[in-house]
């Protein structure tokens, strides 16, 4: 079911400066700011169906690239409201584009900016004592942050009892790219074989 | 202003960007394979085939990339071209990373949203969802290597290492807590390690 919405140039604005908010507090990766961008656009505005939130994460999982795009693709699919429906064509294309402009700048430009600031000034004083204890004390804590959330990725294929098969894949496919190197597309066109063939 | 240099290594020289559109081509190709996460790509082709960056270069560039906010590979990405080429570098890596991804998702947005819905497509994303589990999980215990190094000692690194595994995979906390506590600990006990190797006159770099 599409949505025909109208949107002033107050609600794009409105957009924008919710997504700046959420720039700052996405630690940790956008994907940690999701459920407030759901409570927002799906939930208080309406300018997304639920169907268009779960799969512009789905896609952009998919989709080679960062897994911020999912932003890209959210603002994509208000723009695409916005004008009436992809049926619209190039009005749904313009407002799409327009939509996808300000929701990545939006959670883009704060983020960076700090970063970019942060880390430059990290550099230029990599040799003091605490920018380096800083660093040396994170080492084993972002390491074991990866192995956590490989493992929560993997968890969310159910147990491994139930569904061996997911797991099975998860767990051969590590070793593999742990201890050889065998190129990661190969591994993604395997698994994306399996699975259409509905073997996992 | 002039970008600062890459960290000094008067043992050999070392491997680095040739230019901007260096920077931006090689980030480009980076996110081009990086489906279901850019993060193993980078470390396979600026670790282990580029050499831009060491193993332990690697992982104190990815703390501060992961403690920032923003998308952790974004951060990545724009410190490491920053590094080599200023501010200018610094949008050519950031450029790189999103231009051509957000070309493709946006165009599969608007073709294949019909398709999505079926069993096979589903299939083929539950497929290399199990493999992007594995290349996250994969890239993590490559990075083992790099506590070797490590001032808190070894000992120190794995209980570290079990807490934050433990709190975030299975206890489900919140990383910012998670971060504070843990890292807080953690970067406190480094600086009296730091402070110690110095004092016995070891010059740990």
């Amino acid at each position: 079911m599409p949505l025909h919405l109208t949107l002033t140039a107050a609600d794009w604005l409105g957009m924008f400066v919710h997504f700046m908010s959420l720039s700052l507090l996405a630690v940790g990766g956008a994907i940690t700011t999701a459920p407030d961008m759901h409570r927002y656009l799906v939930g208080e505005q309406h300018w997304l169906t639920e169907d268009q939130f779960t799969s512009s994460i789905s896609l952009a999982q998919a989709a080679p690239g960062p897994n911020v795009l999912f932003v890209a693709l959210m603002g994509w699919n208000v723009g695409v409201n916005a004008a009436g429906g992809l049926s619209t064509g190039v009005m749904a294309g313009v407002y799409g584009l327009m939509g996808v402009l300000i929701a990545m700048v939006g959670i883009m430009l704060p983020s960076t900016t700090l970063t970019f600031a942060a880390a430059r000034w990290g550099h230029q004083n990599r040799e003091l004592r605490a920018v380096r204890a800083f660093k040396q004390g994170m080492a084993p804590i972002v390491i074991a942050l990866l192995i956590a959330t490989g493992w929560i990725l993997a968890s969310s294929q159910g147990t491994p009892l139930e569904n061996w098969r997911p797991w099975l894949l998860t767990a051969v496919a590590t070793v593999i790219v742990w201890r050889t190197k065998l190129h990661l597309l190969w591994l993604l066109g395997g698994g994306a074989l399996l699975g259409w063939m509905g073997w996992v | 202003m002039p970008p600062a240099s890459p960290p000094a290594d008067s043992s050999a020289v070392r491997a680095r960007p040739q230019s901007i559109a260096d920077l931006f081509w090689s980030f480009s190709m980076l996110a081009l394979q990086g489906f279901g996460g850019v993060l193993a790509v980078v470390q396979r082709e600026l670790v282990e085939k580029k050499k831009w960056l060491t193993l332990e270069e690697f992982v104190e560039d990815w703390a501060v990339a992961q403690i920032l906010p923003g998308p952790n590979v974004v951060n990545l990405s724009l410190m490491i071209g920053d590094r080599y080429f200023g501010m200018r570098g610094a949008l050519a890596a950031l450029a790189g990373m999103l231009a051509f991804p957000l070309l493709i998702a946006v165009a599969m947005a608007a073709l294949f949203a019909g398709v999505a819905d079926t069993p096979q497509a589903q299939g083929a994303l539950r497929g290399m969802g199990a493999v992007a589990a594995a290349l996250v999980t994969a890239t993590g215990l490559k990075l083992i290597g790099a506590l070797k190094k490590n001032p808190m000692g070894t000992p120190v690194c794995w209980a570290l290492a079990a807490i934050t595994f433990v709190a975030i995979g299975i206890l489900r906390l919140p990383l910012v807590w998670v971060l504070l506590s843990a890292g807080g600990v953690a970067s406190l006990w480094a600086y009296r390690q730091l402070g110690k190797t110095r004092a016995l006159g070891g010059d740990a770099r």
